[in-house]
């Protein structure tokens, strides 16, 4: 409980003036402030810097996960061993390549569906629905009903193949069937959050440009591509940030549905580092996985920031 | 990762762009044909898993793909709740949850309401860690984390998920420009009156901010809820799961016990979903607003 001890009720503007620059407020001030914020940095210190300082030191001892304490002084040798890990790298490559096959459909398609639905007068609530939804659904819910669908013989991804001719791949068996299974996953799943970004801006859109367009007789195929697309570009960038970002943390899907199989071809990093933590104990070379996944990680969202503070100057979308 | 986007988070846009101008018009239909198909299309996860968990599994062995059962039923549910403990699930996840909303509104409104009103020391050092640690990815971290926690002897517990979820650097900017948006002539005028700070944090600024507040506790309570790789880490027991590590689980079963996993997945569902029927609307304002993910 804070209290300061200010001005006794006269409420006059020149008590309060008076009263905020005295000693006395100043002090109260300050240990008012500490103390609204203090339970936020302890826990902000504690479980978020915390972590952070604690994987740096692990890395540097060859800590094994199953017994406490932190074991013997190794210096940089954990990391010597996961930058020559060709497992590491390709565990990398398999988040990057999740990226790569994702973030074009993820920050694509919800625009063009946000576009198109902003062209309907009513039944907004049905999209919102439609698209939204799947997004409150958890990684494990999805991955059942999808492991399911992507069942040869029973399932519907499976069968759907057939109505239109095609074979449907092996989903479980083979790399790129494992690879479509999941890319089209994480599509439903999270479209909608992108779809909800760019409905939102495209709402803020002032009106009369749009009227204006409409009275130089711009047809609507015009007004997306030389209006409207234009000037969502600060959302395209924050939702590609946002996609990047989120694509490259990716590991529920991977491990739920695929196990990173078959035979680690699609086992993204995270997993990598829950195998070799977990299940192979070596907690001071996954620290040390874990710090140079972390780097990336930062470097990738302050390589973000900084182009995006030199195109768009000081307003953000 | 996250952004503090817009600071009105009320801001009500009751306008929708619908230009019925007669060029126009075909487009419209148009466009309106195609996303309302690709909307059917994002439904059909959803009816088929439905469908299935009422069907018997003959019968879906015998015909997939056939959507009209000639005997629903529900024993798939019956069953389903049977051979899984998900009634402890939903408990683990609900008091998590819960508690999880509840010190990340607490905790982070008080720490952006002393950021705004404030002037103590160092002030803005607390300001500039906080939007540093937007950029730090959690997830990653797992690893040292787990060797924290196993220090602290909290693994197993409730507390070893709530904790790290409440001082949320995303949390702080939302109520932080909330709070800005507030005239300073209440704050003023409470002080003159003589309430301390506290009074003014709970009785002035709580109530006015209930949107920020909504929006906090809306987006920390999914994303809490569909936390998944650090619970399967702490929550070993099974017992003590929460609802997406133990669906988890189930995956494997999927291949021969149809209609039953499939009904496991839509009881996984039901309680955000009916949440999310429920606040609609202010979900996907809380979304456009913060763009937590």
């Amino acid at each position: 409980m804070s209290v300061s001890t200010v001005s006794t009720g006269v409420g006059t503007e020149a008590v309060t003036r008076s009263a905020s620059t005295s000693p006395p407020t100043a002090r109260g001030q300050n240990r008012a402030g500490w103390l609204l914020t203090a339970p936020f940095l302890v826990l902000y210190v504690l479980f978020l810097i915390g972590p952070v300082l604690i994987g740096v030191v692990i890395s540097l001892f060859n800590t094994t996960t199953v017994q406490s304490g932190l074991g013997g002084w190794v210096g940089l040798s954990n990391y010597a061993d996961v930058l020559s890990n060709p497992e590491f790298w390709s565990s990398m490559w398999h988040s990057v390549l999740f990226t790569l096959l994702t973030t074009p459909l993820l920050v694509l398609l919800p625009l063009l569906f946000a576009i198109l639905a902003s062209r309907m007068v009513r039944h907004q609530w049905f999209f919102r629905l439609a698209f939204f939804a799947p997004y409150v659904v958890p990684s494990s819910a999805v991955c059942l009903i999808f492991a399911f669908m992507y069942t040869p013989q029973t399932g519907l991804v499976s069968n759907a193949f057939g109505w239109v001719g095609l074979t449907a791949p092996d989903f479980f068996g083979t790399t790129s069937g494992a690879w479509l299974a999941v890319t089209l996953l994480t599509v439903w799943w999270t479209f909608g959050f992108n779809f909800i970004l760019y409905t939102a801006a495209i709402q803020e859109l002032s009106e009369e440009v749009y009227e204006a367009a409409d009275i130089d007789g711009a047809g609507p195929w015009q007004q997306i591509r030389l209006i409207t697309v234009p000037l969502l570009r600060p959302t395209m960038g924050l939702v590609l940030i946002l996609q990047v970002l989120s694509s490259l943390k990716v590991f529920d899907q991977i491990y739920i549905l695929l196990a990173g199989g078959p035979n680690y071809s699609t086992r993204p990093v995270i997993q990598y580092i829950f195998d070799t933590g977990f299940t192979a104990y070596r907690g001071g070379y996954a620290a040390a996985a874990t710090m140079v996944y972390f780097v990336v990680l930062v470097l990738v969202s302050v390589g973000f920031v900084l182009v995006r503070r030199r195109t768009s100057g000081p307003t953000t979308a | 990762m996250a952004t503090a986007v817009a600071p009105a988070v009320t801001k009500r846009t009751t306008h929708v762009r619908a230009r019925q101008q007669s060029s126009g018009k075909l487009f419209n239909r148009l466009a309106g044909t195609c996303v309302v198909l690709f909307a059917l299309i994002w439904l059909v996860p959803f009816a088929w898993t439905v469908i299935t968990s009422l069907r018997t599994n003959d019968e879906i062995a015998a015909q997939p793909t056939k959507f009209w059962g000639s005997d629903w039923n529900l024993d798939a549910y019956a069953s389903a709740w049977q051979s899984s403990p998900l009634g402890w699930w939903y408990v683990n996840s609900f008091i998590i949850s819960t508690l999880s909303v509840i010190f990340a509104v607490v905790v982070c409104s008080m720490a952006a309401f002393a950021l705004v009103h404030l002037d103590y020391r160092l002030r803005y050092v607390v300001l500039s860690l906080i939007l540093a640690g937007l950029m730090i990815p959690t997830e990653a971290l797992v690893l040292p984390q787990f060797m924290e926690f196993r220090a602290l002897r909290l693994l197993g517990t409730y507390w070893a998920i709530i904790l790290p979820g409440v001082a949320l650097p995303v949390a702080v900017f939302v109520f932080h420009s909330f709070i800005k948006a507030i005239p300073m002539a209440l704050v003023e005028a409470a002080r003159v009156d003589g309430a301390g700070w506290w009074r003014i944090y709970r009785q002035i600024i709580m109530p006015l901010c209930r949107p920020a507040i909504s929006a906090v506790a809306i987006l920390t309570f999914i994303t809490s809820w569909n936390a998944f790789l650090w619970p399967l880490l702490v929550l070993t027991q099974t017992k003590s799961q929460t609802i997406p590590v133990g669906l988890a689980s189930l995956v494997g079963g999927a291949a021969i016990q149809y209609a039953q996993t499939m009904a496991s997945a839509v009881l996984g569902i039901l309680p955000l979903l009916a949440v999310f029927l429920l606040l609609q609307r202010q979900i996907a304002q809380g979304v456009a607003n913060t763009g937590i993910k």
